[in-house]
Protein backbone atom coordinates (compact mmCIF):
# COMPACT_ATOMS: atom_id res chain seq x y z
CA UNK A 1 0.00 0.00 0.00
CA UNK A 2 0.94 3.71 -0.62
CA UNK A 3 1.29 6.72 1.43
CA UNK A 4 1.40 9.80 0.99
CA UNK A 5 4.81 11.66 2.00
CA UNK A 6 3.20 13.46 4.12
CA UNK A 7 1.95 10.43 5.66
CA UNK A 8 5.33 8.72 6.31
CA UNK A 9 6.73 12.11 7.35
CA UNK A 10 4.32 11.69 10.27
CA UNK A 11 4.54 8.46 10.63
CA UNK A 12 8.19 8.96 10.93
CA UNK A 13 7.56 11.56 13.54
CA UNK A 14 5.84 9.11 15.61
CA UNK A 15 8.32 6.35 15.56
CA UNK A 16 11.34 9.00 16.20
CA UNK A 17 11.10 8.68 20.39
CA UNK A 18 9.71 11.63 21.06
CA UNK A 19 10.11 11.09 24.99
CA UNK A 20 7.61 14.03 25.53
CA UNK A 21 4.96 12.56 23.31
CA UNK A 22 2.92 10.12 25.62
CA UNK A 23 0.03 9.89 23.10
CA UNK A 24 -0.45 10.26 19.58
CA UNK A 25 -3.13 9.72 17.51
CA UNK A 26 -2.43 10.03 13.87
CA UNK A 27 -5.11 10.21 10.95
CA UNK A 28 -7.36 8.43 13.63
CA UNK A 29 -10.58 7.54 11.90
CA UNK A 30 -13.19 5.47 13.19
CA UNK A 31 -16.31 3.96 11.28
CA UNK A 32 -18.17 1.84 13.95
CA UNK A 33 -20.11 -1.16 12.31
CA UNK A 34 -23.51 0.17 11.93
CA UNK A 35 -21.96 2.53 9.70
CA UNK A 36 -21.43 5.93 12.16
CA UNK A 37 -18.43 7.87 11.65
CA UNK A 38 -17.38 8.90 15.15
CA UNK A 39 -13.61 10.24 13.82
CA UNK A 40 -12.35 11.84 11.04
CA UNK A 41 -8.69 12.00 10.19
CA UNK A 42 -8.00 13.36 13.96
CA UNK A 43 -4.59 14.53 15.04
CA UNK A 44 -3.57 14.69 18.37
CA UNK A 45 -0.54 14.95 20.40
CA UNK A 46 -0.75 14.57 24.34
CA UNK A 47 2.77 15.83 26.19
CA UNK A 48 4.13 14.26 29.22
CA UNK A 49 2.18 16.51 31.65
CA UNK A 50 -0.43 17.87 29.79
CA UNK A 51 -4.34 18.82 30.99
CA UNK A 52 -6.18 18.68 27.89
CA UNK A 53 -9.89 18.91 27.61
CA UNK A 54 -11.96 17.25 24.74
CA UNK A 55 -14.79 20.22 24.84
CA UNK A 56 -17.65 19.32 21.67
CA UNK A 57 -20.81 18.45 21.47
CA UNK A 58 -22.66 15.29 22.03
CA UNK A 59 -22.01 12.52 19.84
CA UNK A 60 -18.58 14.51 18.35
CA UNK A 61 -16.90 11.17 19.18
CA UNK A 62 -14.83 12.54 22.45
CA UNK A 63 -15.77 9.06 24.57
CA UNK A 64 -14.63 7.24 21.49
CA UNK A 65 -10.94 9.09 21.17
CA UNK A 66 -10.95 8.66 24.76
CA UNK A 67 -11.02 4.62 24.22
CA UNK A 68 -9.29 4.88 21.52
CA UNK A 69 -6.31 6.41 24.02
CA UNK A 70 -7.09 3.90 26.72
CA UNK A 71 -6.35 0.76 23.90
CA UNK A 72 -9.91 0.16 23.98
CA UNK A 73 -11.25 0.50 20.40
CA UNK A 74 -9.44 0.30 17.58
CA UNK A 75 -9.26 2.60 14.83
CA UNK A 76 -10.43 1.84 11.44
CA UNK A 77 -7.79 3.96 9.77
CA UNK A 78 -4.71 5.66 11.11
CA UNK A 79 -2.92 5.06 13.88
CA UNK A 80 -2.39 5.37 17.87
CA UNK A 81 1.07 5.79 19.43
CA UNK A 82 1.47 5.13 23.48
CA UNK A 83 5.29 6.63 23.75
CA UNK A 84 5.87 5.72 19.42
CA UNK A 85 4.81 2.14 20.14
CA UNK A 86 1.68 0.52 19.38
CA UNK A 87 -0.23 -1.14 22.63
CA UNK A 88 -0.18 0.44 25.81
CA UNK A 89 1.34 -2.47 27.11
CA UNK A 90 4.72 -2.72 25.07
CA UNK A 91 4.77 1.22 26.11
CA UNK A 92 4.88 0.84 29.89
CA UNK A 93 2.60 3.72 30.14
CA UNK A 94 0.71 3.37 33.39
CA UNK A 95 -3.00 4.30 31.97
CA UNK A 96 -5.97 4.65 34.42
CA UNK A 97 -9.51 5.78 33.42
CA UNK A 98 -12.53 7.15 34.72
CA UNK A 99 -15.82 6.50 32.93
CA UNK A 100 -18.65 8.37 33.30
CA UNK A 101 -20.87 6.82 35.83
CA UNK A 102 -18.87 5.49 38.52
CA UNK A 103 -18.99 1.48 37.56
CA UNK A 104 -17.85 -0.01 41.09
CA UNK A 105 -18.32 -3.26 41.94
CA UNK A 106 -21.54 -3.40 44.19
CA UNK A 107 -20.53 -6.79 45.64
CA UNK A 108 -17.28 -4.71 47.40
CA UNK A 109 -16.40 -2.38 49.89
CA UNK A 110 -15.32 1.04 48.74
CA UNK A 111 -11.72 0.07 49.46
CA UNK A 112 -11.59 -3.28 47.66
CA UNK A 113 -12.73 -1.46 44.84
CA UNK A 114 -10.01 0.89 44.91
CA UNK A 115 -7.62 -1.94 45.31
CA UNK A 116 -8.80 -3.91 42.28
CA UNK A 117 -6.19 -2.21 39.92
CA UNK A 118 -3.53 -3.12 42.41
CA UNK A 119 -4.61 -6.75 43.09
CA UNK A 120 -5.44 -7.46 39.33
CA UNK A 121 -1.14 -6.53 38.69
CA UNK A 122 -0.68 -9.21 41.43
CA UNK A 123 0.30 -6.56 43.99
CA UNK A 124 1.06 -8.02 47.69
CA UNK A 125 -2.10 -6.58 49.72
CA UNK A 126 0.65 -5.94 52.59
CA UNK A 127 2.07 -3.21 49.62
CA UNK A 128 -1.62 -1.98 48.28
CA UNK A 129 -3.46 -1.62 51.60
CA UNK A 130 -1.31 1.94 52.15
CA UNK A 131 -1.56 3.07 48.73
CA UNK A 132 -5.40 2.57 48.67
CA UNK A 133 -5.61 4.40 51.77
CA UNK A 134 -3.57 7.17 50.44
CA UNK A 135 -5.92 7.22 47.28
CA UNK A 136 -8.97 7.33 49.66
CA UNK A 137 -8.02 10.23 51.38
CA UNK A 138 -6.73 12.20 48.70
CA UNK A 139 -10.38 12.35 47.03
CA UNK A 140 -12.07 12.37 51.08
CA UNK A 141 -13.21 9.35 51.43
CA UNK A 142 -10.85 8.40 54.41
CA UNK A 143 -13.10 6.88 56.29
CA UNK A 144 -15.24 5.17 53.93
CA UNK A 145 -13.36 2.33 52.84
CA UNK A 146 -15.72 0.22 54.53
CA UNK A 147 -18.79 1.31 52.88
CA UNK A 148 -20.09 -0.27 50.19
CA UNK A 149 -20.83 1.31 47.14
CA UNK A 150 -24.79 1.68 47.44
CA UNK A 151 -23.83 3.78 51.03
CA UNK A 152 -22.64 6.58 49.19
CA UNK A 153 -24.01 9.35 47.39
CA UNK A 154 -23.58 10.00 43.55
CA UNK A 155 -20.73 12.23 44.21
CA UNK A 156 -18.66 10.14 46.84
CA UNK A 157 -19.24 7.23 44.42
CA UNK A 158 -17.47 9.45 41.61
CA UNK A 159 -14.48 10.10 43.91
CA UNK A 160 -14.13 6.86 44.82
CA UNK A 161 -13.68 5.35 41.25
CA UNK A 162 -11.54 8.71 40.95
CA UNK A 163 -9.62 7.27 44.01
CA UNK A 164 -9.39 4.18 41.86
CA UNK A 165 -8.00 5.49 38.88
CA UNK A 166 -5.37 7.32 40.80
CA UNK A 167 -4.36 4.26 43.38
CA UNK A 168 -1.82 2.85 40.28
CA UNK A 169 -0.31 6.76 40.02
CA UNK A 170 -0.80 6.63 36.59
CA UNK A 171 1.07 8.31 33.83
CA UNK A 172 -2.02 9.06 31.69
CA UNK A 173 -5.49 9.51 33.23
CA UNK A 174 -8.03 9.69 30.85
CA UNK A 175 -11.30 11.19 32.63
CA UNK A 176 -14.69 10.71 30.70
CA UNK A 177 -17.40 13.24 31.48
CA UNK A 178 -16.75 12.42 35.30
CA UNK A 179 -18.47 15.35 37.08
CA UNK A 180 -20.84 15.57 34.46
CA UNK A 181 -23.68 13.88 36.65
CA UNK A 182 -22.47 15.80 39.73
CA UNK A 183 -24.25 19.47 41.20
CA UNK A 184 -22.35 22.69 40.03
CA UNK A 185 -21.21 22.56 44.21
CA UNK A 186 -19.57 19.28 44.35
CA UNK A 187 -18.37 19.77 40.49
CA UNK A 188 -16.73 22.93 41.39
CA UNK A 189 -14.90 22.23 44.09
CA UNK A 190 -13.52 18.20 42.47
CA UNK A 191 -12.80 20.44 39.86
CA UNK A 192 -10.31 22.14 42.09
CA UNK A 193 -9.08 18.84 43.90
CA UNK A 194 -8.31 17.57 40.30
CA UNK A 195 -6.23 20.71 39.31
CA UNK A 196 -4.30 20.81 42.42
CA UNK A 197 -3.57 17.23 42.12
CA UNK A 198 -2.13 17.32 38.84
CA UNK A 199 -0.61 20.62 39.48
CA UNK A 200 1.60 18.78 42.65
CA UNK A 201 2.22 15.81 40.71
CA UNK A 202 3.80 17.45 37.86
CA UNK A 203 5.47 20.23 40.49
CA UNK A 204 7.11 17.52 42.46
CA UNK A 205 9.01 16.03 39.75
CA UNK A 206 12.33 17.95 39.56
CA UNK A 207 14.53 16.10 37.07
CA UNK A 208 12.98 12.77 36.63
CA UNK A 209 10.25 13.02 35.02
CA UNK A 210 9.04 9.44 35.64
CA UNK A 211 5.95 11.14 38.19
CA UNK A 212 4.28 13.19 35.58
CA UNK A 213 0.86 12.89 34.86
CA UNK A 214 -0.79 13.44 31.66
CA UNK A 215 -4.66 14.18 31.98
CA UNK A 216 -7.27 13.95 28.90
CA UNK A 217 -10.21 15.15 30.30
CA UNK A 218 -13.73 15.10 28.20
CA UNK A 219 -15.98 17.36 28.92
CA UNK A 220 -19.29 19.36 27.48
CA UNK A 221 -19.17 22.81 29.87
CA UNK A 222 -17.17 25.46 28.58
CA UNK A 223 -16.29 26.81 31.71
CA UNK A 224 -15.18 23.60 33.42
CA UNK A 225 -12.59 23.08 30.35
CA UNK A 226 -11.35 26.79 30.85
CA UNK A 227 -10.99 26.33 34.22
CA UNK A 228 -8.87 23.00 34.48
CA UNK A 229 -6.72 22.72 31.49
CA UNK A 230 -3.89 23.80 29.79
CA UNK A 231 -4.89 22.74 26.35
CA UNK A 232 -9.07 22.86 24.98
CA UNK A 233 -9.20 20.37 21.53
CA UNK A 234 -12.57 21.16 20.22
CA UNK A 235 -14.44 18.96 18.32
CA UNK A 236 -17.32 19.08 15.71
CA UNK A 237 -19.94 16.05 15.04
CA UNK A 238 -20.91 14.17 12.14
CA UNK A 239 -18.25 13.62 11.26
CA UNK A 240 -16.25 13.70 14.95
CA UNK A 241 -13.38 15.59 14.00
CA UNK A 242 -11.07 18.64 15.54
CA UNK A 243 -12.07 22.36 14.96
CA UNK A 244 -9.44 23.98 17.33
CA UNK A 245 -6.48 23.38 19.88
CA UNK A 246 -6.09 26.32 22.20
CA UNK A 247 -3.91 26.93 24.57
CA UNK A 248 -5.30 28.15 28.36
CA UNK A 249 -1.60 29.42 29.77
CA UNK A 250 -2.76 31.13 32.94
CA UNK A 251 -0.33 29.38 35.59
CA UNK A 252 -2.81 29.93 38.85
CA UNK A 253 -6.23 28.00 38.78
CA UNK A 254 -8.29 29.10 41.82
CA UNK A 255 -11.84 30.71 42.87
CA UNK A 256 -10.25 34.11 41.59
CA UNK A 257 -9.66 32.93 38.41
CA UNK A 258 -12.73 31.81 37.61
CA UNK A 259 -13.92 35.39 38.34
CA UNK A 260 -11.12 37.19 36.01
CA UNK A 261 -11.46 38.66 33.36
CA UNK A 262 -8.96 36.50 31.69
CA UNK A 263 -11.13 33.39 32.48
CA UNK A 264 -14.45 35.42 30.79
CA UNK A 265 -11.97 36.33 27.64
CA UNK A 266 -11.36 32.66 27.25
CA UNK A 267 -14.74 31.39 27.69
CA UNK A 268 -15.75 34.14 25.25
CA UNK A 269 -13.67 32.94 22.88
CA UNK A 270 -14.26 29.39 22.66
CA UNK A 271 -18.07 29.61 22.73
CA UNK A 272 -17.20 31.92 19.71
CA UNK A 273 -15.39 29.30 17.70
CA UNK A 274 -17.65 26.42 18.83
CA UNK A 275 -20.66 28.30 17.52
CA UNK A 276 -18.50 29.30 14.22
CA UNK A 277 -17.51 25.32 13.93
CA UNK A 278 -21.39 24.38 14.59
CA UNK A 279 -22.04 27.16 11.93
CA UNK A 280 -19.86 26.13 9.31
CA UNK A 281 -21.15 22.58 9.80
CA UNK A 282 -24.79 23.33 9.39
CA UNK A 283 -23.52 25.16 5.76
CA UNK A 284 -21.34 22.33 4.86
CA UNK A 285 -24.71 19.64 4.92
CA UNK A 286 -26.50 22.30 3.40
CA UNK A 287 -23.79 22.69 0.16
CA UNK A 288 -23.98 18.89 0.19
CA UNK A 289 -27.30 18.66 -0.02
CA UNK A 290 -27.84 20.82 -3.02
CA UNK B 1 -40.84 -3.87 75.43
CA UNK B 2 -39.54 -2.20 72.85
CA UNK B 3 -41.02 -3.46 69.66
CA UNK B 4 -44.27 -5.14 70.22
CA UNK B 5 -44.50 -8.60 68.97
CA UNK B 6 -46.64 -6.80 65.52
CA UNK B 7 -44.25 -4.49 64.85
CA UNK B 8 -41.28 -6.78 64.49
CA UNK B 9 -41.77 -6.98 60.79
CA UNK B 10 -39.95 -10.73 61.11
CA UNK B 11 -42.30 -11.99 63.34
CA UNK B 12 -45.16 -10.91 60.81
CA UNK B 13 -43.55 -12.66 57.84
CA UNK B 14 -44.56 -16.03 59.90
CA UNK B 15 -47.17 -14.62 62.34
CA UNK B 16 -49.72 -12.95 59.40
CA UNK B 17 -49.45 -16.03 56.97
CA UNK B 18 -49.71 -18.76 60.00
CA UNK B 19 -53.11 -16.69 60.76
CA UNK B 20 -54.24 -16.63 56.95
CA UNK B 21 -53.46 -20.49 57.38
CA UNK B 22 -54.99 -21.44 60.42
CA UNK B 23 -58.37 -19.41 59.41
CA UNK B 24 -58.67 -21.22 55.87
CA UNK B 25 -58.56 -24.67 58.24
CA UNK B 26 -60.99 -23.52 60.46
CA UNK B 27 -63.19 -22.38 57.76
CA UNK B 28 -62.55 -26.15 56.13
CA UNK B 29 -63.39 -28.00 59.14
CA UNK B 30 -66.32 -26.07 60.04
CA UNK B 31 -67.88 -26.15 56.50
CA UNK B 32 -67.08 -30.32 56.70
CA UNK B 33 -69.23 -30.45 59.75
CA UNK B 34 -71.72 -28.42 58.74
CA UNK B 35 -72.46 -30.02 55.12
CA UNK B 36 -71.44 -33.21 56.74
CA UNK B 37 -69.09 -34.29 53.80
CA UNK B 38 -67.51 -37.95 53.68
CA UNK B 39 -64.49 -38.61 55.16
CA UNK B 40 -63.76 -40.47 51.29
CA UNK B 41 -64.91 -37.41 49.60
CA UNK B 42 -63.19 -34.32 51.73
CA UNK B 43 -61.52 -35.18 54.47
CA UNK B 44 -61.95 -32.94 57.57
CA UNK B 45 -58.36 -31.25 58.83
CA UNK B 46 -58.45 -32.95 62.08
CA UNK B 47 -58.62 -36.19 60.07
CA UNK B 48 -55.58 -35.51 58.07
CA UNK B 49 -53.81 -34.84 61.21
CA UNK B 50 -54.94 -37.74 62.84
CA UNK B 51 -53.61 -39.80 60.03
CA UNK B 52 -50.23 -37.85 59.63
CA UNK B 53 -50.00 -38.87 63.74
CA UNK B 54 -50.20 -42.23 63.42
CA UNK B 55 -49.20 -42.99 60.19
CA UNK B 56 -46.15 -40.67 60.94
CA UNK B 57 -43.52 -42.91 61.03
CA UNK B 58 -44.50 -44.70 57.42
CA UNK B 59 -45.13 -41.41 55.59
CA UNK B 60 -41.76 -40.22 57.01
CA UNK B 61 -40.07 -43.23 55.69
CA UNK B 62 -42.11 -42.33 52.05
CA UNK B 63 -40.91 -39.33 52.19
CA UNK B 64 -37.52 -39.97 52.79
CA UNK B 65 -37.45 -41.69 49.48
CA UNK B 66 -38.59 -38.77 47.62
CA UNK B 67 -36.67 -36.34 49.73
CA UNK B 68 -33.46 -37.94 48.85
CA UNK B 69 -34.08 -38.10 45.11
CA UNK B 70 -35.38 -34.74 45.09
CA UNK B 71 -31.79 -33.61 46.92
CA UNK B 72 -29.80 -35.87 44.54
CA UNK B 73 -31.33 -34.42 41.42
CA UNK B 74 -31.10 -31.11 43.02
CA UNK B 75 -27.85 -31.19 43.33
CA UNK B 76 -26.72 -33.07 39.81
CA UNK B 77 -28.68 -30.30 38.32
CA UNK B 78 -26.92 -27.58 39.89
CA UNK B 79 -23.47 -28.75 39.05
CA UNK B 80 -24.38 -29.91 35.27
CA UNK B 81 -25.96 -26.39 34.98
CA UNK B 82 -23.53 -24.38 36.10
CA UNK B 83 -20.44 -26.34 33.80
CA UNK B 84 -22.97 -25.99 30.98
CA UNK B 85 -23.51 -22.01 31.49
CA UNK B 86 -19.80 -21.43 31.77
CA UNK B 87 -19.01 -23.88 28.25
CA UNK B 88 -21.70 -21.47 26.96
CA UNK B 89 -20.68 -18.30 28.04
CA UNK B 90 -16.96 -19.37 27.16
CA UNK B 91 -17.82 -19.49 23.41
CA UNK B 92 -20.61 -18.46 20.93
CA UNK B 93 -20.22 -20.97 18.72
CA UNK B 94 -20.73 -23.79 21.50
CA UNK B 95 -23.72 -22.03 22.81
CA UNK B 96 -25.43 -21.60 19.77
CA UNK B 97 -24.67 -25.74 18.85
CA UNK B 98 -25.56 -26.69 22.64
CA UNK B 99 -28.83 -24.29 23.76
CA UNK B 100 -31.39 -25.66 21.35
CA UNK B 101 -30.89 -29.01 23.02
CA UNK B 102 -31.24 -27.18 26.39
CA UNK B 103 -34.81 -26.14 25.64
CA UNK B 104 -35.47 -29.52 23.82
CA UNK B 105 -35.00 -30.83 27.46
CA UNK B 106 -36.86 -27.83 28.96
CA UNK B 107 -40.40 -28.32 26.46
CA UNK B 108 -39.88 -32.39 26.79
CA UNK B 109 -42.02 -33.60 29.56
CA UNK B 110 -40.71 -35.94 31.64
CA UNK B 111 -43.65 -37.87 32.09
CA UNK B 112 -43.82 -38.83 28.21
CA UNK B 113 -39.87 -39.74 28.59
CA UNK B 114 -39.93 -41.21 32.18
CA UNK B 115 -41.20 -44.71 31.32
CA UNK B 116 -38.32 -44.82 28.86
CA UNK B 117 -35.36 -43.94 30.97
CA UNK B 118 -36.99 -46.28 33.74
CA UNK B 119 -36.64 -49.18 31.47
CA UNK B 120 -33.22 -48.32 29.86
CA UNK B 121 -31.91 -47.88 32.88
CA UNK B 122 -31.88 -50.68 35.72
CA UNK B 123 -31.21 -48.64 39.14
CA UNK B 124 -34.13 -47.30 39.99
CA UNK B 125 -32.55 -44.85 42.22
CA UNK B 126 -30.69 -43.59 39.20
CA UNK B 127 -33.61 -43.62 36.52
CA UNK B 128 -35.70 -41.32 38.86
CA UNK B 129 -32.62 -39.12 39.91
CA UNK B 130 -31.92 -38.58 35.82
CA UNK B 131 -36.06 -37.68 35.48
CA UNK B 132 -36.07 -35.07 38.46
CA UNK B 133 -32.71 -33.80 37.07
CA UNK B 134 -33.82 -33.31 33.38
CA UNK B 135 -36.90 -31.30 35.15
CA UNK B 136 -34.64 -29.10 37.32
CA UNK B 137 -31.75 -28.68 35.09
CA UNK B 138 -33.01 -26.11 32.65
CA UNK B 139 -33.46 -22.73 34.96
CA UNK B 140 -30.30 -23.16 36.31
CA UNK B 141 -28.29 -23.53 32.72
CA UNK B 142 -30.53 -20.31 31.33
CA UNK B 143 -30.38 -18.08 34.69
CA UNK B 144 -26.44 -18.70 35.64
CA UNK B 145 -25.65 -17.76 31.57
CA UNK B 146 -27.81 -14.67 31.64
CA UNK B 147 -26.07 -14.09 35.04
CA UNK B 148 -22.13 -14.43 33.67
CA UNK B 149 -23.28 -12.43 30.76
CA UNK B 150 -24.73 -9.88 32.67
CA UNK B 151 -21.77 -7.94 33.48
CA UNK B 152 -21.97 -3.85 33.63
CA UNK B 153 -19.59 -3.09 30.29
CA UNK B 154 -18.14 -0.35 32.10
CA UNK B 155 -16.84 -2.67 34.72
CA UNK B 156 -15.69 -4.79 31.66
CA UNK B 157 -13.91 -2.33 30.09
CA UNK B 158 -11.81 -1.46 33.62
CA UNK B 159 -10.61 -4.58 33.54
CA UNK B 160 -9.72 -5.00 30.19
CA UNK B 161 -7.98 -1.66 30.85
CA UNK B 162 -6.04 -2.70 33.22
CA UNK B 163 -5.42 -5.96 31.99
CA UNK B 164 -7.07 -8.32 33.60
CA UNK B 165 -6.45 -12.53 32.39
CA UNK B 166 -10.12 -13.82 31.39
CA UNK B 167 -9.48 -16.10 34.55
CA UNK B 168 -9.46 -12.84 36.59
CA UNK B 169 -12.37 -11.55 34.78
CA UNK B 170 -14.35 -14.76 35.57
CA UNK B 171 -13.38 -14.89 39.30
CA UNK B 172 -13.67 -11.26 40.14
CA UNK B 173 -16.32 -9.69 37.93
CA UNK B 174 -18.68 -12.78 36.00
CA UNK B 175 -19.07 -14.60 38.66
CA UNK B 176 -20.47 -12.24 41.55
CA UNK B 177 -22.21 -10.66 38.85
CA UNK B 178 -23.93 -13.96 38.10
CA UNK B 179 -25.04 -14.89 41.71
CA UNK B 180 -28.16 -12.98 42.30
CA UNK B 181 -29.66 -14.71 38.76
CA UNK B 182 -28.04 -18.28 40.04
CA UNK B 183 -30.33 -17.77 43.28
CA UNK B 184 -33.01 -17.18 41.78
CA UNK B 185 -32.28 -20.46 39.27
CA UNK B 186 -31.64 -22.29 42.59
CA UNK B 187 -34.95 -21.51 43.68
CA UNK B 188 -37.05 -22.16 40.93
CA UNK B 189 -34.88 -25.78 40.29
CA UNK B 190 -35.70 -26.26 43.72
CA UNK B 191 -39.05 -26.63 43.77
CA UNK B 192 -38.83 -28.14 40.23
CA UNK B 193 -36.71 -31.48 41.29
CA UNK B 194 -39.35 -32.08 44.18
CA UNK B 195 -42.08 -32.04 41.17
CA UNK B 196 -39.31 -34.23 38.89
CA UNK B 197 -39.18 -36.38 41.79
CA UNK B 198 -42.73 -36.96 42.30
CA UNK B 199 -43.66 -36.83 38.58
CA UNK B 200 -41.32 -39.66 37.89
CA UNK B 201 -42.30 -41.84 40.79
CA UNK B 202 -45.60 -41.80 39.27
CA UNK B 203 -44.77 -43.04 36.47
CA UNK B 204 -42.04 -45.84 38.03
CA UNK B 205 -45.22 -47.13 40.23
CA UNK B 206 -44.46 -49.41 42.19
CA UNK B 207 -41.87 -50.51 40.71
CA UNK B 208 -38.08 -50.37 42.49
CA UNK B 209 -36.97 -50.15 46.06
CA UNK B 210 -37.95 -47.80 48.50
CA UNK B 211 -41.96 -46.54 47.91
CA UNK B 212 -41.59 -42.90 47.81
CA UNK B 213 -44.64 -40.41 48.33
CA UNK B 214 -45.91 -40.43 45.03
CA UNK B 215 -46.39 -44.38 45.69
CA UNK B 216 -48.41 -43.71 48.90
CA UNK B 217 -50.46 -41.29 47.05
CA UNK B 218 -51.47 -43.67 44.77
CA UNK B 219 -52.06 -46.35 46.92
CA UNK B 220 -53.76 -43.94 49.17
CA UNK B 221 -56.37 -43.49 46.31
CA UNK B 222 -56.27 -46.86 45.23
CA UNK B 223 -57.91 -47.95 49.14
CA UNK B 224 -59.92 -44.77 49.09
CA UNK B 225 -58.35 -43.75 51.85
CA UNK B 226 -57.86 -40.06 51.46
CA UNK B 227 -57.19 -38.59 54.34
CA UNK B 228 -53.86 -40.65 53.87
CA UNK B 229 -53.68 -39.00 50.62
CA UNK B 230 -54.58 -35.89 51.94
CA UNK B 231 -51.55 -36.45 54.62
CA UNK B 232 -48.93 -37.21 52.22
CA UNK B 233 -49.55 -34.16 49.78
CA UNK B 234 -48.93 -32.27 52.89
CA UNK B 235 -46.12 -33.72 53.28
CA UNK B 236 -45.30 -32.46 49.56
CA UNK B 237 -46.09 -29.13 49.84
CA UNK B 238 -44.49 -28.97 53.17
CA UNK B 239 -41.39 -30.89 51.66
CA UNK B 240 -41.63 -27.39 48.72
CA UNK B 241 -41.83 -24.80 50.96
CA UNK B 242 -39.00 -25.54 53.49
CA UNK B 243 -36.35 -26.37 49.94
CA UNK B 244 -37.81 -22.79 48.67
CA UNK B 245 -37.21 -21.16 52.07
CA UNK B 246 -33.92 -22.91 52.23
CA UNK B 247 -32.96 -21.45 49.14
CA UNK B 248 -34.05 -17.96 49.61
CA UNK B 249 -32.23 -18.23 52.92
CA UNK B 250 -28.89 -18.99 51.18
CA UNK B 251 -29.17 -15.85 48.82
CA UNK B 252 -29.85 -14.02 51.44
CA UNK B 253 -26.73 -15.17 53.47
CA UNK B 254 -24.60 -14.85 50.46
CA UNK B 255 -25.61 -11.67 48.52
CA UNK B 256 -27.41 -9.33 50.91
CA UNK B 257 -25.04 -6.97 51.55
CA UNK B 258 -24.98 -6.15 48.33
CA UNK B 259 -27.99 -6.88 46.07
CA UNK B 260 -31.21 -5.14 46.19
CA UNK B 261 -33.19 -7.86 45.46
CA UNK B 262 -32.10 -9.74 49.38
CA UNK B 263 -31.93 -6.45 51.21
CA UNK B 264 -34.93 -6.59 53.80
N1 LIG C 1 -20.54 1.00 19.86
C1 LIG C 1 -21.03 1.87 18.94
N2 LIG C 1 -21.64 1.42 17.83
C2 LIG C 1 -22.11 2.28 16.92
N3 LIG C 1 -22.03 3.61 16.99
C3 LIG C 1 -21.44 4.12 18.08
C4 LIG C 1 -20.92 3.29 19.11
N4 LIG C 1 -20.39 4.08 20.06
C5 LIG C 1 -20.60 5.34 19.65
N5 LIG C 1 -21.22 5.38 18.45
C6 LIG C 1 -21.56 6.57 17.67
O1 LIG C 1 -20.38 7.29 17.45
C7 LIG C 1 -20.60 8.67 17.61
C8 LIG C 1 -19.65 9.24 18.64
O2 LIG C 1 -19.94 8.63 19.89
P1 LIG C 1 -19.21 9.03 21.24
O3 LIG C 1 -19.78 8.22 22.32
O4 LIG C 1 -17.74 8.96 21.03
O5 LIG C 1 -19.66 10.55 21.37
P2 LIG C 1 -19.37 11.59 22.53
O6 LIG C 1 -18.69 12.74 21.92
O7 LIG C 1 -18.68 10.91 23.67
O8 LIG C 1 -20.84 12.00 22.95
P3 LIG C 1 -21.40 12.39 24.41
O9 LIG C 1 -20.89 13.74 24.71
O10 LIG C 1 -22.87 12.37 24.23
O11 LIG C 1 -20.90 11.35 25.37
C9 LIG C 1 -22.07 8.85 17.97
O12 LIG C 1 -22.76 9.24 16.82
C10 LIG C 1 -22.51 7.48 18.41
O13 LIG C 1 -23.83 7.27 18.02
MG1 LIG D 1 -19.27 10.32 25.69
Amino acid sequence: MLMKYSEIEEDFASLTTDANTVLFANRVEKTYPNGTRALDEVRLRIQRSDFVSLLGPSGCGKSTLLKMFAGLEAPSHGHVRWLGTDSPRKSGLKIAMVFQEATLMPWANVATNVRLPLDLAGTPKADSAPRVQRALEAVGLGKFGASYPRELSGGMQMRASIARALVTEPDVLLMDEPFGALDEFTRNRLDADLRALWAQRNARSDGSDTKQLAIVFVTHSIYEAVYLSSRVVMMAARPGRMVADLRIPDPVRDDDFRLSMAFTEHCRDLSARLLAASGGEFEHDEGARR
Amino acid sequence: MKTPLLHNPNAIKIIAPALVGLFLLLVWQVLCIAWKVPIYLVPKPSDIAMTLWNDGPGLLRALGVTLKITVLAFLVAVVLGVIAAFLFVQNRIVETSLFPYAILLQVTPVVAIAPLIIIWVKNPTIALVFCATLVALFPIISNTVLGLRSVSPGLLNLFRLNGATRWQTLMRLRIPSALPYFFGGLRISSGLALIGAVVAEFVAGTGGTGAGLAYEILQAGFQLNIPRLFAALVLISLTGILLFTLMAWLAKASISQWHESEMS
